[in-house]
């Protein structure tokens, strides 16, 4: 079994992912996971696919969406990698005026301490900067100390911060 | 809310997980008296008991496609009132309202989490396993999201068919 990353990127139109999961599917591979957005109106999707197909093949054959120039497509091959955290998940959510270094600032924070992110999302609306993380911290952080610097570079960028726990309940 | 009989011995069964069809057929109504259903309740307070967590189980989830299931909430953190161990047979919606949006894990569907809105102020309509009573439940928070679940089970619902947005399916963590 051969793993593939496959990124495509681009402008947006009806029927890019009908076309290219299409070939995907002709050429027998599995979509494992996968995600799409639009980011700033581009389309952005990534996924992970697991078959025999290698990836020269597969950017080949995906070559009819590139053809105008409109999208670009890459494919790697990728290791099987396991999802496995460790601590406990918190959801960051920081929103303010736009500035540059809003994200690199926040985060560095979070790096500090040995949080990895998980899940990422910054939106800018007009003015207003929007970011939400999920991150999980080591056993060894500090989760107040952290919500406590955090809070202080907030300050210095003007923006307010949050940083709570995610939980999920088992029904 | 009595207590399940204690006459009844009940079996764990194995939990079954999606794909698994009979997660996705409507269970059928029951007859609450019948012996089957009153073993059936056994079984699912049994099964429940014995899964770390566990705080409900519906009939399906152990492979019988019927509305039948159990609650317990009453050693959650979440909960604020509850109503102890019940098991509910026919559970229909009476009322909802006021949604609340939490995150949801099952044991049918263990490696996700869902985002998902549900009521958390609930009135349910039921049958007790054994005497057939009809029992009318009003729940709250964390007991009220519960039942919803559960009822849902017994629909040939799962959370996946209710998580809140394309990006609010997450995959469960390993914690080491």
């Amino acid at each position: 079994m051969t793993f593939l990353a496959i990124t495509v990127l681009g402008h947006d139109r009806p029927g890019i992912i009908a076309e290219t999961t299409g070939v995907l599917a002709q050429l027998g591979l599995n979509i494992e996971d996968s995600t799409m957005t639009l980011l700033r109106g581009h389309f952005a999707m990534m996924l992970i696919t697991g078959g025999s197909a290698d990836a020269t093949t597969v950017e080949e054959s995906l070559g009819a969406l590139t053809a105008d120039g409109s999208l670009s497509v890459s494919v790697r091959e990728v290791p099987a990698e396991q999802v496995v955290a460790r601590g406990t998940a918190y959801l960051l959510s920081v929103h303010g005026g736009d500035r540059p270094g809003i994200v690199s600032t926040v985060i560095a924070e979070v790096a500090k301490v040995g949080g990895n992110i998980t899940d990422l999302t910054t939106r800018l609306a007009g003015e207003l900067y929007v970011l939400l993380a999920e991150v999980d911290l080591p056993p060894a952080a500090d989760p107040a100390a952290l919500e406590s610097a955090l809070g202080e570079v907030a300050g210095g960028l003007g923006v307010e911060v949050s940083l709570r726990a995610l939980e999920s309940d088992d029904l | 809310m009595s207590e399940p009989s204690s006459e009844v011995v009940g079996r764990i069964l194995p939990v079954v997980r999606a794909p698994d069809p009979v997660l996705s057929r409507p269970g059928a109504t029951v007859d609450p008296t019948a012996p089957e259903i009153v073993q059936l309740a056994a079984d699912l307070v049994a099964t429940m008991r014995v899964s770390p967590g566990c705080v409900g189980l519906a009939a399906p989830q152990v492979g019988v496609s019927a509305k039948v299931f159990c609650v317990d909430v009453s050693e959650h953190p979440k909960t604020r009132g509850h109503h102890g161990t019940f098991v509910l047979c026919n559970a229909e919606v009476v009322s909802a309202s006021r949604n609340e949006k939490a995150r949801e894990g099952c044991m049918s569907v263990p490696d996700l989490t869902g985002d998902v809105k549900r009521a958390s102020r609930l009135v349910v309509r039921g049958q007790e396993p054994g005497t057939g009573a009809e029992v009318v439940i009003e729940a709250e928070a964390f007991e009220a999201r519960a039942l919803q679940h559960e009822i849902d089970h017994c629909d040939g619902l799962l959370f996946l068919d209710r998580v809140v947005g394309a990006h609010a399916l997450h995959a469960r963590k390993t914690y080491l």
